[in-house]
């Protein structure tokens, strides 16, 4: 009902009509540029104040409440800070890569929401690899990090980048398993079919107990993969100053906290599509009237729902568990979650073969 | 037209970015380098619309090697430490030994006929997966599984060679 396909094409035939078909081409390019980043402005800005205002829930306090009503204008404030703060950087840093390294966290997060499907139709980059064209630009933002530690010169930045990379590389390994899981069922990594599978049944209730063991591996999994509480050694405050962006200040320091926000809403929307349909409405095969009356609800709002809903798990997770140690955070993964993982995808493999899922 | 720009520009990125990662004298940056050069074969991969082994170009290569290179850097190498700088001569007759060299393979690959064999057009991640998992003609299942053998015989011995001073230790 809401196919956003030919408004799209209509676009497009219209940039043809007006233009030369090279111009039409870049022209299409920058809007759609243009789009992705006020998209990620506004994740910015909505994401900060939600985080706030969850945490000031969590503990009986208000939060921000002075910039305009309910202090929702708190965090364009505090952009507005950001931007205009002057950029302090030390004197024996390696000028080149603390100055790159933002830049890779950033266009990491940014190529990665391009193959995300807003609605049918709503989508940059219907890529045939999505799925593992998201795993992979994930992998190139730890460079970011990495590099961000080292360059700073800065013992505690140094240690900050180690434990990140040492935890995200380990932490890749179930989140790229448990999304297999769930593709088992979807047989394609394209992203546009991988929510189309799931017309009768979300994953998460087609697949039942191995789909929802991986769904719980795949939220402990995605929340060390943003370097969130309770997997926060990298930037563990009280040990570390700010971990990796100590000595990052101003605008860097702004883009290293933005990407960190936009990859909470990543991992959130990767969960939203791959277990929870995406922006499929909630349907159950057989109930035609049900099916029905749900479709009336526009695809958008029930992707933007559904990732709200992962958010603010994701944040009640870190406002309410305390800091692992990294020994410990070693352990969860290699010696629990990697097994499991494992043997899950072993019984998804049988499950799928005898076709004991939902609505085969 | 607007293909052969971007093709020129790929290749010419990713022979400065070379030239530079050899060149320079800190660690870091020629890994960096390197890393410029893995994604830009990517690129090269996205542009001939070979999706799959640019996706694992983007994994394992920019994303695990380089990333380990990296790490391996971060845990031996000081800031300021720089290597020692070539001098020119060296600079020059090796690189005359490397021109030469491509310019003999550009000449050789020029003049072999390559032909287009039919039907390998299809290269979507569902025809991979299920040739590589096959049993029939042009299936690849036996060298897959043997390297997958061979891939845990070196994990094996990597920890037992990291280790190996711990387990004598132990066993007196």
């Amino acid at each position: 009902m809401y196919d956003f396909t030919g408004m799209i094409q209509g676009i497009n035939n219209w940039l043809h009509s007006v233009m030369p078909d090279m111009a039409a081409t870049v022209v299409g390019w920058v809007l759609i540029g243009a789009i992705y980043l006020a998209i990620f402005a506004v994740l910015g800005l909505v994401l900060v104040l939600a985080e706030r205002k969850i945490a000031a829930f969590f503990q009986l306090r208000l939060g921000p409440n002075r910039i305009g009503p309910w202090g929702i204008f708190q965090t364009v404030a505090d952009a507005i800070k950001l931007l205009l703060k002057e950029p302090v950087g030390t004197k024996r840093a390696d000028s080149f890569l603390y100055n790159l390294a933002p830049y890779f966290v950033i266009i990491g997060a940014l190529m990665s929401i391009s193959v995300l499907p807003f609605a049918k139709g709503l989508q940059a980059f219907d890529i045939d690899i999505g799925l593992f064209f998201m795993l992979a630009m994930s992998s190139i933002g730890v460079m970011g990090i990495l590099l961000g530690g080292w360059a700073s010169n800065n013992k505690y930045a140094l240690l900050g980048a180690m434990r990140s990379g040492a935890q995200m590389i380990s932490y890749e390994l179930s989140v790229g398993l448990s999304l297999l899981t769930v593709i088992l069922m979807a047989g394609s990594l394209q992203m546009s079919e991988i929510v189309e599978a799931q017309r009768d049944y979300w994953f998460i209730f087609k697949g039942h107990i191995p789909a929802v063991i991986a769904f719980m591996i795949f939220t402990i999994a995605g929340t060390a993969e943003t370097n969130r509480t309770p997997f926060d050694l990298t930037e563990a405050e009280s040990e570390l100053g700010a971990g990796f962006h100590t000595e990052y200040s101003g605008l860097k320091f702004a883009f290293f906290f933005l990407s960190e926000f936009v990859n909470m809403f990543i991992i959130s929307a990767i969960a939203a599509t791959v277990f929870l349909g995406g922006w499929m409405p909630l349907h159950f095969g057989g109930l035609e009237g049900f099916n029905h009356v749900m479709d009336y609800i526009p695809p958008v709002i029930w992707f933007l729902g559904k990732v709200a809903f992962m958010i603010f798990l994701l944040m009640w997770f870190r406002w309410t568990f305390p800091r692992l140690r990294i020994d410990q955070l070693m352990k969860l993964e290699w010696k629990y979650l990697l097994p499991l993982n494992l043997m899950n995808i072993l019984l998804m493999a049988f499950v799928v073969l005898m076709g004991w899922y939902l609505g085969s | 037209m607007g293909a052969k720009i971007i093709f020129y520009l790929i290749a010419g990125l990713m022979i400065l970015f070379s030239i530079l990662s050899v060149s320079t004298t800190r660690v870091i940056r020629a890994a960096v380098y390197l890393l410029f050069v893995m994604i830009l074969m990517a690129g090269f991969y996205f542009f001939v619309g070979y999706n799959f082994l640019a996706g694992v170009q983007l994994m394992v290569y920019s994303g695990g090697i380089a990333v380990l290179i990296v790490i391996a850097v971060l845990l031996v190498h000081n800031i300021d430490h720089r290597m020692e700088r070539i001098p020119v001569v060296e600079y020059l007759w090796k690189g005359g030994v490397l021109l030469a060299g491509a310019i003999l393979t550009i000449l050789t690959i020029n003049q072999f006929p390559f032909q287009r064999i039919a039907g390998t057009e299809d290269v979507s991640v569902s025809r991979i997966g299920t040739k590589l998992l096959s049993l029939g003609d042009g299936g690849y299942v036996l060298p897959f599984e043997v390297i997958s053998i061979l891939l845990l015989a070196v994990m094996v011995a990597a920890i037992i060679i990291a280790k190996g001073e711990v387990y004598k230790n132990e066993e007196k």
